[in-house]
């Protein structure tokens, strides 16, 4: 059989496409951006409906569409996105054909089927119990069985990124290490067979259950399974927007790693301890040690936390590296006030940085002690929490990805670039506040997937304080603003690749490349000494220093704060 | 040279650390160590720790015991539908059933006394809430999680369900009464 050699080089870029990888990057990112599109909307209702003053959908319709905002979102829209973003990372960062492109496409018409199945089954009504489907609760077998066709259709495209990998190294497209952009890539697919493997073990049974094959499934059995499928599905997200923030640090500044050891043993911590935190959902629950509960939430002793922490100093250190050699080397900051802050494709990927760290992180620690989730549990501040992770930072990380895609990929120029301007600013900004204002309501007490703060219709209604109520209103304000910037994105892009207008390139021809197509390793160097005379005190970036201790005081007060507040409470044993 | 192509270097994990990465990393792996140590300390300095006593029960077996204590408590009831306020001695098992959309019965404790509350749900998972001191606990069905609790002031509170149990779940809310212990 005829392989697909046919290459093509973008000649702005320099990247190199293999074409049918090029098709099925294409199209799995426009899968997502429709499920982005369709969850959006979703988000507006539910926002309008939480929204106290507003209270737009009747409870059945609340219930309904969180149900679908949840998984169109969480599940369809990162997780067509991240396929493209391994396919783009194994072939085109590898100068490297697809393997298999067939089965690339089966997995992506089974992901198409599952993501459909699954949204008929919420849309008919009987299936809203939400993106966790916990049992008792049961949803129509459609449900179960949509998620797990999308599940096998993921696996499937993962193994095809993992045989790209192969055929790189085989065919000796390029020299030495994967680039670290790969890397990381590599790491939230081995996250994501993981992930995917729990999925199965207990969506399956569920599966059975729901048609009457099995009789029973313990309650707290399927919260702690279902985590390890349900967090650990964020961590692919983790280790593909971190990916995702080098790639940008490289395509925009042209920034190299601190250093390569550090990224790379930072993105191996992920590997080693992130699934552990799944165990974060069941501090509340009955029947687990607390042994168990420390060991697994502080994942091991923090050492994934360590490794986000690692990240958070190194991505924008590679950036002030870069920065201080191009000259921009006065003072702390110069570097950061010198960056190009028109650009999408950084102020997305820089916000996205700031706003995982500063509020999803130290809140997602909060969250994830063991005593301290006492006083957050199924809180408002839960969704305010993981907001501001996949929000802001995978979502917003992708967006700004796609600006760089649209002209390298798709070929087309951006359709309103005043607009992509302010989007990721107006985006970024509003789901930040989305965030913080979820969390002040749930530090008040507001409970999360809640249709009602009012208790209408209640015997006995709690009151709720004029706060909690005022947290709620901004939170919705600002979730207004959010999917005003989300709507900004789709225009753009939907825009920009249908209608946009074509780069021609003259001579443009697709090359058929040779095998063993990379050039010919270069003598090794030696290992250089360091970064040369940039920076100062010894610090090559002591701009980034001093954010990251900024971020360290934060995390600390912020840490004691909740202790303090703790100590207030009832005491318990 | 940069992330996106193959390290320049083929041995590059021989490339000696920048003197900024090496500090951050020392400082936040101590910082990790502070939060890993928190945990264990407040098990053995703090008040505030969830229970790890938890028991397999049926609906039938739990109901039972709530109802022996309905009986034999009971000093008033509320609303329409009558629910019965309990009045339980200090220091005593107290049971609050979690279903389809209420809890019951309806609790009054008295400020600074210990008590043995036992919580499980009949029917789906529900949440047990309580406002405004904000102490958040899942409540499982056949999982009879028995929390020992000191309400530390007088006044009225609220238990609401924080974990999505269906259509009404927005109505399931109850009180929980502290008074001032009875004096003699």
């Amino acid at each position: 059989m005829a392989v697909n050699r046919n290459f093509r080089t973008c000649p702005s870029t320099g990247l190199v496409y293999h074409e049918p990888a090029e098709k099925l990057i294409r199209w799995n990112a426009v899968a997502g951006v429709v499920s982005l599109l369709v969850g959006g909307v979703l988000a507006l209702l539910v926002t309008l409906t939480r929204w106290p003053a507003v209270k737009l959908l009747p409870p059945d319709w609340f219930y309904l569409v969180l149900t679908a905002h949840g998984l169109d979102m969480l599940v369809f829209w990162i997780i067509f996105f991240e396929i493209a973003v391994l396919y783009f990372a194994a072939s085109t960062l590898l100068k490297c054909r697809l393997a298999t492109p067939k089965v690339a496409w089966v997995a992506f018409w089974l992901m198409i089927v599952g993501a459909i199945t699954n949204n008929i089954a919420v849309f008919k009504g009987d299936s809203s119990v939400m993106f966790t489907s916990y049992v008792p609760m049961g949803a129509h077998p459609l449900f179960y069985l949509g998620l797990i066709l999308f599940a096998v259709g993921a696996l499937i495209a993962c193994f095809v990124f993992f045989g790209t990998l192969v055929v790189g190294k085989a065919e000796k497209t390029y020299n030495g290490s994967v680039p670290l952009v790969t890397f990381g890539a590599v790491t939230a697919a081995i996250i994501a067979v993981f992930t995917i493997a729990a999925g199965a073990i207990i969506l399956i049974p569920t599966f059975l259950w729901s048609v009457g094959l099995v009789s029973h499934i313990d309650s707290l059995m399927y919260r702690t399974v279902w985590w390890a499928f349900g967090h650990s599905s964020q961590q692919i997200n983790v280790a593909a927007h971190v990916s995702v923030w080098y790639a940008i640090a490289a395509i925009v500044f042209g920034a190299k790693p601190m250093s390569e050891k550090v990224s790379r043993a930072a993105f191996v911590l992920y590997i080693l301890f992130l699934q552990l935190a799944s165990a974060h959902h069941l501090l509340a629950d009955p029947g687990l040690t607390s042994n168990w509960k420390i060991f697994n939430t502080s994942y091991a002793m923090y050492l994934a936390v360590l490794a986000s922490m690692v990240h958070g100093l190194t991505v924008p250190g590679a950036i002030e590296v870069a920065q201080r050699q191009k000259g921009f080397n006065k003072g702390l900051f110069e570097w950061l006030r010198k960056a190009p802050w028109g650009n999408p494709c950084f102020s997305g990927m820089f916000m996205s940085l700031i706003g995982f760290g500063f509020l999803g992180g130290i809140s997602g620690v909060m969250m994830g002690t063991e005593q301290l989730n006492l006083i957050i549990h199924n809180t408002i501040y839960v969704p305010g929490h993981f907001h501001a992770t996949v929000v802001v930072g995978t979502t917003l990380a992708f967006m700004a990805l796609t600006y760089f895609l649209i002209p390298t990929l798709f070929r087309r120029e951006l359709m309103f670039p005043g607009m992509a301007k302010w989007q990721t600013y107006i985006y970024g900004l509003g789901m930040m506040g989305f965030s913080v204002f979820m969390m002040g309501a749930g530090t008040l007490g507001v409970p999360r997937r809640h249709w009602d703060m009012a208790f209408s219709g209640a015997l006995m209604p709690h009151e709720f304080p004029g706060t909690a109520y005022l947290m709620m209103g901004l939170m919705a304000v600002s979730g207004v603003l959010a999917t005003v910037g989300g709507a900004m994105y789709l225009i753009n892009t939907v825009g920009s690749v249908f209608f946009g207008r074509k780069i021609q390139t003259p001579d443009f021809k697709r090359v058929p490349v040779r095998e063993g197509m990379a050039p010919p390793p270069v003598p090794a160097v030696p290992a250089p000494a360091g970064h040369g005379t940039i920076g100062m005190g010894g610090f090559v970036a002591p701009g980034t220093f001093v954010l990251a201790m900024v971020f360290l005081t934060s995390f600390v007060l912020y840490y004691f704060v909740n202790w303090k507040y703790l100590s207030t409470v009832w005491p318990l044993q | 040279m940069s992330a996106i192509q193959p390290p320049a270097e083929r041995i590059w994990w021989k490339q000696p650390l920048d003197r900024v990465e090496g500090t951050w990393i020392v400082i936040a792996f101590a910082w990790c160590l502070v939060m890993f140590f928190m945990m264990p300390y407040w098990h053995v300095y703090g008040k505030q720790n969830l229970s790890n006593e938890a028991y397999r029960s049926s609906p039938e077996a739990f109901l039972a015991k709530a109802q022996a204590m309905v009986d034999k408590h009971t000093v008033r009831t509320v609303t329409d539908q009558q629910i019965p306020v309990v009045h339980p001695v200090p220091g005593s098992d107290v049971y609050l059933v979690a279903r389809l959309w209420s809890f019951w019965p309806v609790l009054e404790l008295e400020e600074g006394q210990t008590y043995r509350l036992h919580i499980m749900s009949t029917d789906w998972l529900h949440g047990f809430s309580l406002q405004p001191e904000n102490i958040n606990i899942q409540i499982h069905p056949g999982y009879e999680h028995v929390v020992t609790m000191t309400p530390t002031k007088e006044g009225t509170y609220s238990i609401i369900c924080n974990e999505y149990c269906g259509i009404n779940h927005h109505t399931m809310a109850t009180k929980l009464y502290v008074v001032k212990p009875k004096k003699g």
